[in-house]
């Protein structure tokens, strides 16, 4: 995730938006069609059934520089689709994503050094070629960000992110069922 | 109703029928075919347009008109490309309308077959929502939602998409037992009408506190029919009223609390008294850039109370102090409720001397024109005005897009909501000849007039060819410049009087012969003395068309005029009011 300043001198900001959405042919073509009409800019999009098969779950990274997270929100709820939106607060919600990447191991000192990292960072290896090496890492979005940093010593071939998934922390005591993200 | 079988085009039509349609406006084709054949038995008026653009605009005009859906029928392909615009116009001004298009077969569907289209990708953001059917059995329910999506919320077009396999009726996959839908199965559609009760409580004490109040109503005053419960808010409360060009008859122009158009060509006093006023009650409206001009620099003063059924209006463009999202009538019904509760006639401020400063302005620069000089071709506004003066007060105005339809809106005097159309968000040319037939069809009592250009008249005039044929008797006045004339405007005001490839000239096509040749009467009008007669005497064909050619000023120039993203601070007015 780069902080690359847009045309408009905006730094992005991210909100991450769960959004659930009637399992219908077309669904992620108004989403992305109503991001792409409005300018509003996403940063990653992970989309899946749920256990109710009416029903996917969409994780959405937004960036809010480009729009307010409100107009966002409610041109989102527009759609006749989409049947609820929660804003998930960061410090309160428990974020995976998972990269797989492929990397040059051209000498056996880099090999090494690779599985070095690749035990640091409690990752894993997929598969192994005479020059290559595939990995994988889930975790939140800074850690695989420190990760694909350090795998660029070795020269990435082919990597894969499949952008954030996320949901509610845990309450620790009885609130009362008080939810710690938004609901919108 | 039960145990009926029915094919798929059967049952589009039984389901139309269940709806209360009475009428669909459109056209014919391979993939729609098969519907258009049990329409022959059916109890719906058909109208056979030329071009699928003009179903989509009549099926508008009818539902400005009327308050009903409009529908429209069309093949696959190029005639649902054909709708794109008429969907668009709709969405932009939110107005209920249903769209049905035929489609390949499902299992052509993605092989580029012949007249094959994504109308559904396409018109995904044209319209508020649509369908492509799969299954001849959703037919009934796809319909039914689709009306209700149309019709409720914030009103807009919804089109269905129907593949041609389940309507043939020799098609395995068309054969159906007919159920009478029932409900709405949207979990996402849940359109709140009800103003939160706080928010209400809050903009009332706004409106008692207020200084320089003023109402500033929009199209959602028609949509929720709220132009009685709009009246008694500002009779309540002695706050004067603008209507924009989506509410012009919202609140009658007669009235003396009427401030009338505001924007880029509206009057002075309403622009100004949105300028310096320190409370705005926007009533579905949506601070279209028409109207606020520059943002940053619009009614920097106002606090806003903002009412829209759509709740992403709300704090979208400008800032709500107190956002309520809700339907326009319930709320403004709630906060005369809440208003006279809290005592407001005592409660509110002294206004006399904002209301004075008001006055002031409307002497001080009233709408007005140069006088025709001898030799000169007609002045646009005298013609308007002589037409409001003979046509009856319910007259329906349809207008094209220009400064005809400026002019239109100034010089017309709007007493009775629904007697203005036009197309305001999308600005679509030729949109006047289609939407003033399909508002004839809706309403065939009333007297009917298109208030149009010469260039908007192109695009669409194939369509009163359709009026003849069925005996609808609109009236076109042509305000015929032999110019873009707008577009002109801004040439000459800010392009260095360079008229690009404005020039249409005012003699080809003969206006009169061409309406002559399609079945209307034709009338050629170029000096003042004959304006009156002549619509006298078109407004005595009641069986055919009537287009009359006024030949009009080519340099005339609509005033007042706030330059695109100026301060409305900086409006233009007329030279003949400018300090020397
Ligand atoms: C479909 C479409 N094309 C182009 C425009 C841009 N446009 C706005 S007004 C106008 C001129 C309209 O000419 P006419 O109908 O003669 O009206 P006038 O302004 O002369 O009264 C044009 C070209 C438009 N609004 N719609
Ligand atoms: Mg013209």
């Amino acid at each position: 995730m780069s902080d690359t300043i847009d045309t408009a001198g905006n730094v992005p900001v991210w909100h991450t938006l769960m959004v659930r959405v009637e399992n219908k042919a077309g669904v992620l073509a108004r989403i992305a069609g109503l991001f792409s009409r409005r300018g509003f800019n996403i940063e990653s999009l992970a989309v899946a059934p749920t256990d109710d098969d009416r029903f996917s779950r969409i994780t959405i990274v937004v960036d809010v520089s480009s729009a307010s997270i409100d107009q966002i929100v409610k041109q989102l709820d527009k759609l006749i689709n989409v049947v609820e939106i929660r804003e998930l607060n960061p410090a309160t919600s428990i974020e995976r994503e998972l990269l797989l990447a492929t990397c040059l191991v051209g000498t056996a000192e880099d090999r090494r050094d690779l599985l070095d990292l690749v035990q640091i960072f409690d990752a894993n290896v997929l598969n192994v070629g005479f020059d290559q090496l595939m990995v994988s890492l889930a975790g939140s979005q800074r850690r695989l960000d420190d990760f694909e940093a350090l795998l660029g010593r070795y020269g990435i071939v082919d990597i894969q992110r499949t952008g954030k998934i996320a949901l509610s922390e845990l309450a620790k005591v009885d609130d009362g069922g008080m939810q710690a993200d938004t609901a919108r | 109703m039960k145990d009926m079988h029915l094919d798929g085009a059967q049952a589009v039509l039984k389901a139309l029928e269940y709806e209360g349609v009475d009428t669909v406006f459109g056209m014919p084709g391979g993939a729609i075919l098969p519907v258009y054949d049990p329409l022959m038995e059916s109890s719906i008026r058909h109208i056979l347009v030329r071009h699928e653009q003009g179903a989509g605009h009549m099926a508008s005009g009818y539902a400005h008109a009327t308050g009903r859906p409009g529908v429209a029928m069309v093949t696959s392909g190029p005639a649902a490309t054909n709708m794109v615009t008429p969907l668009l116009d709709a969405y932009m001004d939110s107005i209920p309308m249903v769209c049905i298009t035929g489609q390949v077969a499902l299992p052509a569907i993605g092989t580029d077959a012949f007249q094959e289209a994504d109308t559904t990708g396409i018109t995904m953001s044209t319209t508020k929502h649509n369908y492509l059917v799969t299954d001849v059995n959703e037919i009934p329910q796809v319909i039914h939602d689709a009306f209700h999506l149309a019709t409720t919320g914030r009103p807009g077009p919804v089109l269905v998409d129907i593949p041609k396999d389940l309507v043939a009726a020799g098609s395995p996959k068309a054969q159906m037992e007919w159920y009478d839908p029932s409900g709405h199965d949207l979990p996402g559609y849940n359109p709140r009408t009800e103003g939160d009760p706080a928010a209400i409580a809050a903009a009332v004490e706004l409106i008692i506190a207020a200084e320089r109040p003023v109402i500033y109503s929009g199209g959602g005053i028609l949509r929720s029919r709220a132009a009685q419960a709009l009246l008694e808010l500002a009779e309540l409360t002695g706050i004067p009223v603008v209507t924009t060009l989506m509410n012009r008859g919202g609140f009658p122009d007669d009235h003396p609390q009427c401030l009338g158009m505001p924007g880029m060509h509206g009057n002075y006093t309403a622009v100004m008294a949105m300028q310096e006023s320190d409370l705005l009650i926007a009533l579905g409206a949506r601070f279209d850039d028409r109207v606020t001009g520059d943002r940053g620099t619009f009614a920097p003063d106002a606090k806003v109370i903002h009412v829209d059924i759509d709740p992403a209006e709300l704090s979208k463009v400008r800032h709500a102090h107190v956002p309520i999202a809700g339907d326009a009538n319930a709320i403004i019904s709630a906060m005369v409720g809440g208003l006279r509760a809290a005592g407001v006639a005592d409660a509110q401020p002294d206004r006399s001397s904002w209301h004075q400063r008001i006055s002031g302005w409307q002497e001080k620069y009233p709408l007005t024109f140069d006088d025709h000089q001898a030799g000169d071709l007609l002045k646009p506004q005298a013609v308007v005005e002589t037409l409001r003066d003979n046509t009856p007060d319910d007259t329906i105005v349809v207008a094209g897009v220009g400064q005809h339809q400026m002019w239109a809106s100034q010089h017309w005097t709007f007493n009775h909501p629904y007697t203005w159309i036009n197309s305001g968000g999308l600005g679509t040319m030729g949109y006047a000849v289609p939407a003033a037939i399909g508002a004839q069809v809706g309403m065939p009592d009333r007297t009917v007039w298109a208030i149009d250009g010469d260039g908007c008249f192109q695009m669409t005039a194939q369509e009163l060819t359709t009026a003849a044929v069925e005996k609808i008797p609109v009236k076109i006045a042509i305000l015929n410049n032999g110019y873009l004339g707008m577009v002109r405007q801004w040439q000459e005001l800010f392009y260095d009087e360079r008229f690009s490839e404005t020039h249409l000239g005012a003699n080809v096509p003969n206006y009169k012969m061409m309406a002559e040749s399609m079945g209307c009467v034709g009338f050629t009008v170029d000096s003042p003395e004959a304006v009156q007669a002549t619509i006298e005497e078109a407004n005595a064909i009641t069986d055919r068309p009537v287009v009359i050619d006024f030949r009009t000023q080519h340099d005339e120039k609509v005033y007042p005029m706030v330059p695109a993203g100026a301060s409305n601070s900086e409006l233009i007015i007329h030279p003949s009011q400018r300090e020397s």
